[in-house]
């Protein structure tokens, strides 16, 4: 049996895990106050994944950038492939929230959306 | 002009007292925001993390704005922007100014300091060394960064954990910078946990605990600066320097509520926490200031500001509306042993609610301690607590009845113990 411990990222209590594998792989989490935390620690040590956050360009608005964030998590490995990938849009004003700036963002089948609204200026 | 209840400063603070003042019935209200748009600092934080409390999902910081910026246009509560207050006389009169109207004066029947809170400066570090361009704060660079599209530098070190250094580090790696250490003072973090695995860890940051900036180079621009390792009383050990060349200081190195107004209307603070002392009701000592969010105190979640803002906003509500009832026997709470301050800082059994949620910081790292809460000189809580650390809030809940119960109540004392 392989032990492992971890921090809950899922929210800001930041909950400390410890993760019991067991030889056939199923694992036993304990530590967590929220069902968030189990889920987190199983998916965090077979399949990592994040939210990832961003801003991109937009002309004609009454800020020069946008917030966006991808609707679902992305393997961690291509949060990068995600970042360098939303260089290349620029949207015009107005923009809500909501709205779909990128589908497919670096082939991991998310698509991403804006979290604020621009208005024209 | 003319208001029943001033709301100052439009961030989260202030939305939630406005939308929670309007609720119980008060029409006549107005926010008033110096920003160009409502949401404060939740504009610039684009992360996610926020609002599983408030919403029960996750949302960033202009989601979450978002969400109360929508009901405060529901509501049709009044606000204006680009407005800054320049004065609080005591008796309620605000000053304001703004590029339309020039300077004028409104009258208050009650106020909602919502004003948030500030970045310590280089200025407030003492840090040694020339002054060159490329030292900014780190709220700063995420402004630059996340609202503006302008990257500050691409070589950089961040001094101090707290969490918008933190959440720097991933932005601007992110963006392209080299993020080459992040430097903390003191032997923890000052940050949220979630943001040392989410933010450093994932992109192989280093975190040097127990380091400073002992000089910046650089006359025009910064070129590098050495970090030295320091002793227990926080002072630079000599042939400990490193040097790390960079273009860029971020300074991430606490955040200080921004109370001028506050006290030039003769609003008393807490040295400890530099927000208003406050009642249960979470009135100043001037009758009809309430104070909610980062101004009172430094929160690590929006929510709990949210929270907070509420009862102010309902508190404030009352006053107006004559239903607030008279301030009676005030009974301290008092933070000792480790426990640093507590918000609030007095209670009046008869106009608490049934719970009242009392928080506080602690002032060093404890491990398998007890948090315990004593009605006068006798304990009647005792709860064993794994960790407890400065960078995250604590809290305890007070019960009205168990209070009304104690006989002869003259103080409440929250403490930390060892076995």
């Amino acid at each position: 049996m392989k032990v492992k411990e971890l921090v809950c990222i899922g929210c800001p209590l930041g909950c400390n895990l410890k993760v019991e594998i067991s030889e056939e792989g199923s694992m036993e989490v304990t530590g967590n106050t929220c069902p968030r935390g189990a889920d987190y620690a199983e998916k965090e040590l077979t399949d990592p994944r994040r939210i990832v956050t961003s801003s991109v360009r937009v002309s004609g608005g009454h800020l020069p950038c946008v917030s966006v964030k991808t609707e679902t998590d992305i393997p961690k490995d291509k949060i990068f492939d995600c970042v360098k990938a939303l260089k290349n849009v620029e949207l015009l004003a107005p923009v809500k929230i909501g709205q779909i700036v990128a589908e497919n963002v670096a082939g991991t089948g998310a698509a991403v959306i804006a979290t604020k609204d621009i208005y024209v200026q | 002009m003319k208001t029943e209840i001033a709301i100052i400063g439009g961030g989260p603070a202030g939305l939630a007292a406005a939308v929670a003042a309007r609720e119980a019935g008060v029409e006549d209200i107005l926010i008033i925001e110096r920003d160009n748009e409502l949401g404060g600092i939740l504009n610039q934080c684009i992360h996610n993390g926020f609002g599983l409390h408030t919403f029960k999902e996750e949302l960033t910081g202009p989601e979450y704005a978002g969400r109360y910026i929508e009901k405060v246009e529901e509501l049709k509560i009044p606000y204006m922007l680009h407005t800054i207050v320049v004065d609080i006389a005591e008796n309620k009169v605000i000053t304001v100014m703004n590029k339309e109207q020039g300077m004028f004066q409104i009258e208050a029947k009650a106020i909602v300091l919502a004003m948030g809170c500030r970045e310590r400066s280089r200025g407030a570090l003492n840090i040694p060394g020339y002054r060159p361009a490329g030292v900014y704060s780190a709220g700063t660079a995420q402004r630059y960064v996340n609202m503006e599209g302008r990257m500050p530098g691409k070589k950089v070190v961040i001094l101090g954990s707290g969490d918008i250094g933190l959440i720097m580090a991933r932005r601007m790696t992110l963006e392209g910078a080299k993020v080459q250490v992040v430097a903390e003072l003191m032997p923890y973090s000052g940050g949220l946990k979630r943001n040392i695995v989410q933010c450093l860890d994932d992109y192989d940051i280093p975190l040097k605990l127990s380091h400073t900036v002992v000089d910046i180079k650089g006359k025009k621009r910064v070129e590098g600066v050495t970090l030295a390792q320091v002793d227990e009383n926080r002072r630079p050990i000599p042939g400990t320097e490193e040097f790390y060349e960079c273009d860029t200081l971020l300074l991430s190195c606490g955040l200080i509520p921004e109370n001028e107004l506050s006290s030039q209307m003769g609003v008393e603070l807490n040295p400890v926490t530099s927000g208003p002392v406050v009642n249960e009701s979470l009135e100043t000592n001037v009758e009809g200031v309430f104070a909610c969010g980062n101004v009172l105190h430094v929160h690590d979640l929006v929510d709990y500001v949210s929270g907070e803002a509420k009862m102010a906003g309902e508190n404030a509500a009352a006053y107006v509306q004559g239903t607030l009832m008279q301030a009676g026997k005030e009974i301290p709470l008092k933070g000792e042993n480790g426990v640093r301050y507590t918000v609030p800082c007095t209670v009046d059994r008869d106009r608490m609610a049934e719970k009242q949620v009392v928080r506080f910081r602690v002032g060093n790292v404890y491990r398998d301690s007890f948090l315990c809460v004593y009605y006068n000189d006798k304990c009647i809580s005792r709860v064993k607590k794994k960790v407890m650390a400065p960078g995250e809030m604590e809290q305890v809940i007070l019960m009205k009845s168990k209070l009304e119960a104690f006989d002869g109540l003259e103080s409440i004392t929250i403490r930390i113990e060892q076995e």
